[in-house]
C-alpha cells in the first residue's frame, strides 16, 4: 500500500488517474479507515487531500459559500455565517458519528461514501448544493444529488475528486432543517431521514421548497412533488398531510436490520411534516 | 476450622463507608492492564478462521498453502486438539465449540487457526486455508427449532426428562418441571385468569473489552496463560483438561476485566491460543475482534414463554403456570430450567407449575448473562401479573404485596425462604415519591419485581501482615465490580485498622488454592466470608504473640480496635499492643504473621428487587425514552454502598438496552446481520436517565455481616418494568422484547386498525 499527501489538486488528480490498483481518497478517514480495519477494502493507493491548498477552507463569495472538501464537520459547525444561512445543513453535518468523528469527518466524504443513510446528504440535496469536481479533463460543477448512484457507488470518473461543496447565498425569509430517526439519541445511523429547504414570500407563503429523504431508497431522494405541494401554502394541516403522504409514497425502502419497509414509509412522512415545520419557522413563517 | 459464619449484629467502623477503590487510579489514567495489554518477547499473533455457514459438515480442511506462507509459524485444526474429554459430555461440548470437529454449528464457529509473526500475515494465512463444506439446512428461531420437523442439529439428542424415552431425536434436549399444589384446582377457583405468550430476542452481555489472552507453552511442557476472565481457576481446569496438562503445570493470571457479566465464565479462544503456542513453540497472543465476540462468544437465550395466572376477586392468586422455551445454541444447557425456577419465585403460591424446554438452535453457544434466564421469565410473569391486577381493578403494587413471598413461604422452585426482601422492596416502592410523580401526555409508568438465587461456592484467601503492620490480601475471585475495595474494607473491619493499610490483589492460580469463578453474585459474599475467616485466624496468632510477649495465657488476651488487650485487673499495668507493634516484633516472636482461609461459602441469601420506570413514547414513530428509573433492592449489608449502587445502576442500564433495542438479528441465510455496536444497539450515556437507587438491608443470617450478593438481581425486573411502562403509555400490551420502534409502531397500528 502506498500513502501520498499531494500539495496540489492537479497532483492528486494525476496520481489517482494513473493508479493501477484500487485507490482511495483520504479526507477525514472516518469511513475509509473503518472499512480498511474491518478488512472490507485493501486499497493499494491512498491519496490524503488534507494538505491541498484551499481544501481546508470555508470561503464566503458573492454567490454564497465554498466549503473545501477537507473541512471537518466540527469546523463547519463553528462557522457562524454558514450556521446562520444554512442551519439545516450544519445540524445534519453535526449528527454524524460522535464528537470525535465530527472532528474528522467531512460533508464531501459523507457525499462520496454514497450511503443512502448519510446524514448530511438529504440536507445538502434540499439546499440545492453543488459539488465542484476536479478531474483529468478539467473542472465541472454538478448538483450533489447526481453524485451518489447507488449504495457505495458514485458518478465520479477515475481520477476525479470533489474539491468543494457550494451553497447559495440566502435571500430573506429562508430556512432549512434536517431530522433523522434513530432508535438511540446519538452515535447512530439514520433509519430514515428528511431534509427541507424553504423560501417564503413577503406574506409568509412558501415561494420555493425542496424536500429530500434519506435511507428511503438506494440513494438519497429529491422528492420534487413534495416540494411542489408546499409552494403557495402557509403549512396548514391539509398541506402537511399531503406532504406526509407524498413522502411516504415516494419511498422505495427495504426491510433490513435497521427497520422495516412499513416503518420507514410511515416515519418518512412523519419526519417530513416535522422538519417542514422547523424550516418554516426558521424562515420566519408563522 | 471453627469459623462461625452466622450473622451477628455489630457496629461497623469500615464496612459501609465509601473509600476510593484500589484499582481506580490505574483505570482512569489508562495504566490498568487488560487482557490485550500483556505482551511477551517473540509473541505471535493468533487468528481464527470461522464458518460462514450456520450449519455445515466440514468435509475437508487443506492448510498446506497457509503453512507455506512466510511468517506463518503454526496452523491448527481440530486434529491439534485431540479429544481428551473421556466421556465428559459438557467438556466435549466446550472442546467442539472451541474448534469445530465434524460440523460447523453456527455462523462464526471456529474451524481452524493460525499463528503468524504479524496480523497482516495471519489474515492472509486465513484466506489460504481451504475448507470444503457441505451446507445443511439450519434453524435459528427457538420456536421453529422446537418444532418436530425442524432441521436436526444433533441426531444423538433425545429429549431427557420425559416419562418415556422418545423414539425420535429432537432439538429439545431436556424438559424440566417445578412447582407444587394442583394448578387445575387453582384455576377452577379463579375469578379472573390472564393468559399470554411472550417472546424475547437474543442479547449479548456487551462487555466493552473483547476476549483476549497471551498463551505460552514452554519447552518443558509447563504453560502460562494471561487472560481476561471471570474465573482463572476454572479456565485453568478447562484448558489443562483440553490440552492434557496437569492443572498445576498451567499458571493462569487474570487481567483487569472490562466487563464480563457471565460471558467470561467459559473458555472460547484460550485453548486454541495454547494449542497454537504448543505447536509454534512461541507465545501467542489472541484477541477477538468485536465481530468475533458477537458471532462466537456466548450471548444469552432467545425465549418463547407462555404464562397463565388466575386470581380470586379479593386479589389472591389461586394458580400460576408457565411454559418456557429457551435457546441454548447448538449445545445442551440448563437455561430454561433456571427460568422455570425463577419465574414465580417472588410469590407465595398454593398452586404453581413451571415447565422448561431446552432448545438447540444454529446460534452461538448460550452463556450466562447476569442472573441468566431470570429477566425473560420475569418479563413474562410480571407482564401477566400487571395485566391481572388491572382486570381485578387493583393497584399493581398492592396486588403484588398481597401475594408476595415471605419468610417461611415455600418457593415455587422448592426451598422454604428465610428472611427475604421482596415485601420490604414493594413497601419501599409503594411509598417512594417516584410513584406519586405526575405524568404527562404519552408517558407511562411501570413497575416489576425480580428474584435471583445468588451463589457461594469454593473460596480461598490469604491475608499477610507485613513487618510494618500493613496488610496484603490475596483473593482468588476476579474483581468485576469493586470487590478489592469491599474486601479491603472487610479486612480492615475485622483487624480494627484503617482501610488505607490494606491492599488487596487477585492472585494467580499458582499462588492460591482453588476458587470458583466470580459468578452468581458471589465475589463479595464469598470472598468476604473467607477474608473474615482469614483475618480471625491472623488475629488468633496476633493474640498468641501478645500473650507470649506479656507471658500471660492467650485466653486473657482480647482483640479490640486493632490492639491486643490484656483483660483482667491483674494486667492493669499492661498497655495494649497495636497490630503494628506486634508485626514489628514478629521476627523474634515466631516469624511472619498470616491468616488463611479455605471454605465453601454456603448460605448465599436470595435477593429481591423492585423497579419503577417512567417512559415517554412517541406515538408517531414508536420511539421510547426512559425518563425516570428507580431501583429498590435488598443488599443484606452494603459493604461499599457506592459499588452496590453501581451494580444496581449497571443492571438497570443493561436491562433498558435489552428491553428497547438490543437483539441478535439473523438473516434467512442463518448469518448474524448486526455483529457490531453500530447495529447492536446498547444504550449510550444520553439514552439513560440518572438511575436512582435505594439500598435495603435485610441481613443474610448465613453471613457474619449479613451480606447478600447484589450484582445480578438488578437486571431481572427491567424488561418487565419497561414493558409495563410502555404498555401503560400506549394502551397496548407489549409482548415481544426488544420493544424497538418498528415493533411498537406496528403494535399501535394494529390497535388503531382494530
Amino acid at each position: 500500500m502506498r500513502y501520498i499527501r499531494p500539495l496540489s489538486i492537479e497532483d492528486a488528480v494525476g496520481e489517482l488517474a494513473k493508479a493501477v490498483g484500487p485507490a482511495a481518497i483520504l479526507a477525514g478517514g472516518s469511513d475509509l479507515l473503518v472499512r480498511m480495519k474491518g478488512g472490507f477494502i485493501e486499497p493499494e493507493l491512498i491519496v490524503d487531500i488534507k494538505r491541498i491548498d484551499g481544501l481546508g477552507d470555508i470561503t464566503e463569495t458573492a454567490e454564497g459559500f465554498r466549503i473545501g472538501a477537507a473541512v471537518p464537520c466540527a469546523v463547519l459547525g463553528e462557522n457562524k455565517a454558514v450556521r446562520k444561512a444554512w442551519p439545516g445543513v450544519v445540524e445534519a453535518a453535526n449528527l454524524i458519528g460522535s464528537k470525535q468523528v465530527q472532528g474528522r469527518c467531512t460533508i464531501t466524504g459523507n457525499l462520496c461514501n454514497a450511503s443512502p443513510a448519510a446524514d448530511s446528504v438529504p440536507a445538502l440535496v434540499a439546499a440545492g448544493a453543488k459539488a465542484v469536481v476536479a478531474g483529468p479533463s478539467g473542472k465541472r460543477t454538478i448538483a450533489v444529488e447526481t453524485v451518489p448512484t447507488g449504495p457505495g457507488r458514485t458518478s465520479l470518473a477515475k481520477g476525479e475528486i470533489i474539491e468543494a461543496i457550494l451553497l447559495d447565498k440566502r435571500p430573506e425569509h429562508a430556512g432549512d432543517a434536517y431530522l433523522r430517526f434513530i432508535p438511540r439519541t446519538e452515535m447512530d445511523i439514520a433509519v430514515v431521514s428528511a431534509g427541507v429547504n424553504l423560501t417564503l414570500d413577503e406574506h409568509g407563503a412558501i415561494k420555493t421548497a425542496r424536500v429530500a429523504l434519506g435511507a428511503a431508497a438506494p440513494t438519497v431522494l429529491l422528492v420534487e412533488e413534495a416540494g411542489q405541494v408546499l409552494v403557495g401554502s402557509k403549512l396548514d394541516e391539509a398541506t402537511l398531510e399531503r406532504l406526509a403522504k407524498i413522502c411516504s409514497g415516494a419511498c422505495r425502502p427495504i426491510d433490513d436490520k435497521r427497520g422495516t419497509i412499513e416503518f420507514r414509509r410511515k416515519v418518512a412522512g412523519v419526519l417530513a411534516r416535522r422538519v417542514a415545520a422547523i424550516a418554516y419557522k426558521r424562515a420566519g413563517g408563522k | 476450622m471453627n469459623f462461625d459464619p452466622r450473622f451477628s449484629g455489630r457496629k461497623f467502623a469500615s464496612v459501609g463507608t465509601r473509600p476510593i477503590r484500589p484499582d481506580g487510579v490505574d483505570k482512569v489514567t489508562g495504566r490498568a492492564r487488560y487482557g490485550a495489554d500483556f505482551n511477551m518477547a517473540g509473541q505471535l499473533v493468533g487468528r481464527i478462521l470461522r464458518s460462514p455457514h450456520a450449519h455445515a459438515v466440514i468435509k475437508s480442511i487443506d492448510t498446506s498453502k497457509a503453512e507455506k506462507l512466510a511468517g506463518v509459524k503454526a496452523v491448527i485444526t481440530a486434529k491439534d486438539l485431540p479429544d481428551l474429554t473421556d466421556g465428559d459430555a459438557a467438556m466435549h461440548d466446550i472442546l467442539d465449540n472451541c474448534m469445530a470437529r465434524k460440523k460447523a454449528l453456527y455462523d462464526g464457529h471456529a474451524v481452524a487457526a493460525v499463528a503468524a509473526i504479524d496480523a497482516r500475515i495471519a489474515r492472509q494465512a486465513l484466506k489460504l486455508i481451504e475448507v470444503e463444506y457441505e451446507v445443511l439446512p439450519h434453524v435459528t428461531d427457538v420456536d421453529e427449532a422446537a418444532h418436530h420437523h425442524a432441521p436436526l442439529i444433533n441426531d444423538q439428542v433425545f429429549t431427557e426428562g420425559l416419562e418415556e424415552k422418545p423414539a425420535k431425536p429432537s432439538n429439545i434436549t431436556k424438559r424440566t418441571q417445578f412447582g407444587h399444589g394442583d394448578v387445575h384446582k387453582g384455576f377452577a377457583e379463579a375469578d379472573f385468569v390472564v393468559e399470554r405468550s411472550f417472546k424475547t430476542e437474543q442479547t449479548h452481555q456487551g462487555y466493552i473489552e473483547p476476549h483476549a489472552c497471551v498463551a505460552s507453552v514452554n519447552a518443558d511442557g509447563t504453560a502460562d496463560l494471561w487472560v481476561c476472565t471471570q474465573g482463572h481457576f476454572v479456565y485453568r481446569q478447562h484448558c489443562a483438561q483440553l490440552l492434557g496438562l496437569e492443572a498445576s503445570k498451567l499458571r493462569v493470571t487474570s487481567s483487569e476485566i472490562g466487563g464480563g457479566f457471565g460471558g467470561k465464565t467459559h473458555v472460547w479462544a484460550e485453548p486454541v491460543a495454547l494449542a497454537l503456542s504448543r505447536k509454534a513453540g512461541r507465545p501467542v497472543k489472541l484477541v477477538m475482534t468485536r465481530d468475533e465476540v458477537f458471532r462466537a462468544s456466548g450471548p444469552t437465550s432467545a425465549t418463547s414463554i407462555d404464562v397463565r395466572i388466575g386470581a380470586r376477586k379479593d386479589g389472591t392468586i389461586t394458580a400460576a403456570e408457565a411454559t418456557l422455551r429457551y435457546s441454548c445454541g447448538p449445545y445442551a444447557g440448563s437455561w430454561a430450567e433456571i427460568g422455570a425456577m425463577t419465574a414465580f419465585a417472588c410469590y407465595k403460591l398454593e398452586n404453581v407449575k413451571t415447565v422448561g424446554y431446552e432448545v438447540l438452535v444454529n446460534r452461538p453457544k448460550t452463556a450466562a448473562y447476569r442472573a441468566p434466564s431470570a429477566p425473560m421469565a420475569a418479563f413474562a410473569v410480571e407482564s401477566a401479573v400487571d395485566e391481572l391486577a388491572k382486570e381485578l381493578g387493583m393497584d399493581a403494587v398492592d396486588f403484588r404485596i398481597k401475594n408476595a413471598a415471605q419468610e417461611g413461604t415455600r418457593a415455587s422452585y422448592g426451598p422454604v425462604y428465610g428472611p427475604i426482601g421482596i415485601g420490604p422492596t414493594l413497601e419501599a416502592v409503594k411509598h417512594h415519591p417516584h410513584m406519586k410523580a405526575p405524568l404527562k401526555e404519552n408517558q407511562g409508568r411501570g413497575m416489576a419485581c425480580g428474584f435471583w438465587f445468588n451463589f457461594g461456592g469454593q473460596t480461598c484467601t490469604d491475608l499477610n501482615i507485613g513487618m510494618d503492620g500493613s496488610v496484603s490480601l490475596a483473593v482468588g475471585t476476579v474483581d468485576v465490580g469493586g470487590s478489592r475495595a469491599s474486601l479491603s474494607l472487610v479486612a480492615a473491619e475485622e483487624l480494627g485498622i484503617d482501610y488505607s493499610h490494606v491492599k488487596a490483589i487477585v492472585a494467580d492460580t499458582s499462588s492460591l488454592g482453588y476458587n470458583d469463578m466470580t459468578d452468581g453474585s458471589r465475589g463479595t459474599f464469598s470472598s468476604s466470608m473467607a477474608t473474615i475467616s482469614a483475618a480471625r485466624n491472623a488475629i488468633k496468632i496476633l493474640r498468641e504473640r501478645a500473650a507470649q510477649t506479656w507471658d500471660i495465657p492467650v485466653e486473657d488476651v482480647h482483640w479490640e480496635k486493632g490492639h491486643a488487650i490484656a483483660k483482667g485487673e491483674k494486667y492493669g499495668n499492661l498497655s495494649p499492643l497495636s497490630l503494628k507493634e506486634i508485626a514489628a516484633a514478629s521476627g523474634k516472636t515466631g516469624g511472619p504473621i498470616a491468616g488463611h482461609s479455605e471454605l465453601v461459602a454456603d448460605g448465599a441469601g436470595v435477593s429481591f428487587a423492585t423497579h419503577i420506570c417512567d417512559v415517554e413514547v412517541d406515538p408517531e414513530t414508536g420511539s421510547t425514552r426512559v425518563i425516570r428509573y428507580t431501583v429498590v433492592q435488598d443488599a443484606g449489608k452494603a459493604v461499599h454502598p457506592t459499588y452496590v449502587e453501581g451494580q444496581y445502576q449497571g443492571g438497570a442500564a443493561q436491562g433498558i438496552g435489552w428491553a428497547l433495542n438490543e437483539e441478535y438479528i439473523y438473516g434467512k441465510d442463518g448469518r448474524l446481520q448486526n455483529a457490531g455496536f453500530l447495529d447492536y444497539r446498547i444504550p449510550v450515556c444520553s439514552d439513560l436517565p440518572m438511575i436512582d437507587t435505594q439500598i435495603l438491608e435485610i441481613p443474610n443470617p448465613n453471613h457474619p455481616y449479613g451480606v447478600r450478593g447484589v450484582g445480578e438481581t438488578s437486571i431481572v425486573p427491567p424488561l418487565a418494568a419497561i414493558a409495563n411502562a410502555v404498555s401503560n403509555a400506549v394502551g397496548v400490551r407489549m409482548t415481544h422484547i426488544p420493544m424497538s420502534p418498528p415493533r411498537i409502531l406496528a403494535a399501535l397500528d394494529a390497535e388503531r386498525e382494530g
